[in-house]
């Protein structure tokens, strides 16, 4: 387990809030695109992606690397974020989201960007594909210190898919398998409550055989505690339902479910007229940003 | 004429016969013995679809993902990002039929190096009934890019199907039969990856009447038609055409050409699979009259496999119609 120090943590949520106001700025030249999911989010791929997971970004096929793959691609920003701020392409390409030729596609293309390791949107089918990369280390190294990262949505769990996934992770017993469930609570349609309930969500993966875990996805130490715990454990894959808000960090836009497909500038106007939801998002992002960094950490 | 590279024992009465599954099975330790990084997939049907030898041989290099095409499909997706050649196999009608769409995203859309192995492939599956005939796979692959769709004759031609996918680096779909299929070819005859081969060569004093196309398991039909249309006076050749993607353009232009019609054969339906890929690229190239063998827009139903073969138009009866029907 890798201990932070609070000088740590506050870089790292310095980095998310970076990650926010890119996410920001690529959601509005790209005129659509999914703003809940990607700001919910930034935390965690901040921890991830500049302390836990080993991975280098001037060579990001570096056969040593931890992989991550995301499988709710719909939240591509905050990875697309994530890798330009941690140096696989420049931050101006950020603004290309969605455009025609594009490397940053709608959803991410595995062979059209450095740091992405698979295709995905279609939802259910990264966990398959986390268990298969999990497997195939084991095969080459049964005593690899390398970790598969799965990222899914809530929403997502509804697939089919997932559960005939999370039946193979607990019989291989893979634990160098660590899920991480967005649980923020809302989908397209609505609330996960009201389109498709899915508590007892942490028994349901204890009964397929998950070490799970819940945690406050927006508290970075307390996720690291989680994923270091994670990681120790043997025998069991893990899952880490991490309870995150939508649209965290600009809080007019926060636990909506009309912001999980909108970008600002359209998405609903009962607090922030569209005209101004851009400018309102910085402005919060950049005051948010400066309270961190005042924050006394001595 | 049949082609010298046919087996000595083709139509007497000592013609073995096997299901082209078998080749699969063969050829997937042939390879895997040579190649490490080879491992297989199996979704509750190791035996039928003939994964069993890998499974004994290899089992630190075999994964049973229990009644899942689905995340099969993926899975292998997976362990392909981390460089190992695997192959999946499962009744055509689950895999491709069940996981279309975690084929294209997963598999092809990623590039990744997985072959998928459709079993039971075809009306020939016999008495199971039509929810286990899978007569649309070709079509479902073909339509995906980075695919690769073969159809092998038989057990010799799988079991070299098999072997040439594990060397292509990409996306690989093969299909094979349950039932047992005359054995035409031999473990010599020639296989490569998009190319056509001439089975059976017009007799030089007849006219240039008919190119019989022919996928997959019905090549012995279509011989038998090519024999009983020849002795009616009726030229023919037949070229078997075992990769359906990339079609071997050459090879149909050249048959198209010299021919005045042409007539396409496949255990599939006539939509969608050798027949409609033969009719798009002759159409703006060459047309040609064509007519298409195959299933016509039904389902399948129980009975025996050669029963069912002749009761939907693929029998040698139904293709030597049609071969009248295209040059008349």
């Amino acid at each position: 387990m890798h201990y932070l120090t609070s000088k740590e943590v506050q870089s790292l949520e310095l980095k998310a809030n970076q990650i926010r106001q890119s996410i920001i700025e690529m959601l509005v030249a790209a005129g659509s695109g999914h703003t809940a999911g990607p700001l919910g989010m930034a935390d965690i791929f901040s921890l991830l992606y500049f302390k836990v997971m080993q991975h280098d970004p001037k060579n990001p096929l570096w056969s040593e690397r931890d992989r991550l793959v995301l499988s709710n691609g719909h939240i591509c920003p905050v990875l697309y974020a994530t890798l330009a701020h941690a140096g696989y392409f420049p931050l101006e390409e950020l603004v290309t989201l969605r455009k025609f030729g594009s490397r940053l596609q709608g959803h991410p293309h595995r062979t059209a960007l450095p740091g992405i390791e698979t295709s995905s949107g279609p939802l259910g089918s990264g966990l398959s594909q986390a268990i298969g990369m999990a497997l195939a280390e084991r095969i080459d190294n049964p005593y690899s210190s390398k970790y598969v990262y799965c990222i899914t949505g809530d929403g997502e769990l509804n697939e089919g898919q997932v559960w005939e996934a999370a039946l193979l992770a607990g019989k291989e017993k893979l634990h160098n398998l660590i899920v991480i469930v967005d649980r923020n609570g809302i989908q397209i349609d609505g609330y996960t409550k009201d389109v498709m309930p899915l508590e007892p969500l942490a028994e349901k993966f204890e009964a397929f055989n998950f070490d799970v875990q819940e945690v406050d996805g927006h508290n970075i130490r307390a996720v690291n505690d989680a994923i270091g715990k994670a990681q120790a454990v043997y025998g069991q894959p893990s899952l880490i339902i991490a309870h995150t808000i939508a649209s965290k960090g600009v809080d007019v836009f926060e636990r909506d479910f009309r912001w999980h497909g909108n970008p600002p500038g359209k998405g609903p106007e009962d607090r922030v007229p569209k005209d101004k939801q851009a400018e309102v998002a910085l402005a919060k992002l950049r005051t948010l940003a400066g309270l961190i960094a005042k924050e006394d950490i001595s | 004429m049949l082609a010298k590279h046919l087996d000595k024992k083709y139509d007497t009465p000592e013609m073995d016969k096997q299901p082209s599954r078998n080749g699969y099975g063969e050829g997937l330790v042939e390879a895997a013995k040579r190649d490490t990084r080879i491992v297989a997939l199996a979704a509750d049907l190791t035996e039928s679809t003939r994964t069993l030898p890998f499974a004994e041989a290899f089992p630190d290099r075999f994964v049973q993902v229990g009644i899942t095409e689905q995340s099969m499909a993926s899975v292998a997706s997976g362990m392909a990002a981390m460089g190992k050649v695997p192959f999946i196999a499962s009744y055509a009608m689950f895999s491709p039929g069940r996981n279309w769409e975690q084929i294209r995203t997963t598999i092809a859309y990623n590039q990744s190096n997985v072959k998928i192995i459709g079993a039971h492939a075809g009306v020939s599956v016999g008495p199971d009934g039509a929810t286990h005939q899978a007569i649309e796979d070709i079509a479902l692959m073909r339509v995906i890019p980075n695919m690769v769709v073969i159809a092998p004759a038989d057990v010799h031609e799988a079991r070299k199907a098999t072997l040439a996918a594990a060397k292509y680096e990409g996306p690989v779909y093969i299909r094979v039969g349950r039932s047992n299929t005359p054995i035409v070819t031999t473990a010599e005859s020639p296989f490569e990856i998009g190319k056509a081969v001439v089975m059976y060569e017009r007799t030089e004093a007849l006219s240039a009447d008919v190119a019989i196309v022919v996928t997959g398991t019905l090549l012995f039909n279509a011989l038998k038609a090519a024999q009983a249309l020849e002795a009616r006076g009726i030229g023919t050749t037949v070229l078997h055409m075992p990769t359906v993607k990339p079609l071997d353009t050459e090879a149909l232009l050249r048959v198209a050409r010299e021919y005045k019609g042409m007539v396409t054969v496949e255990e599939h339906q006539r939509v969608g699979g050798l027949g409609g890929a033969v009719a798009e690229y002759l159409s703006e190239v060459h047309p040609t009259k064509i007519r298409r063998v195959g299933v016509d827009d039904v389902f399948g139903q129980s009975g025996e496999p050669d029963e069912l073969v002749e009761h939907y138009g693929m029998g040698v009866e139904g293709i030597v119609r049609a071969a009248e029907l295209v040059q008349g």
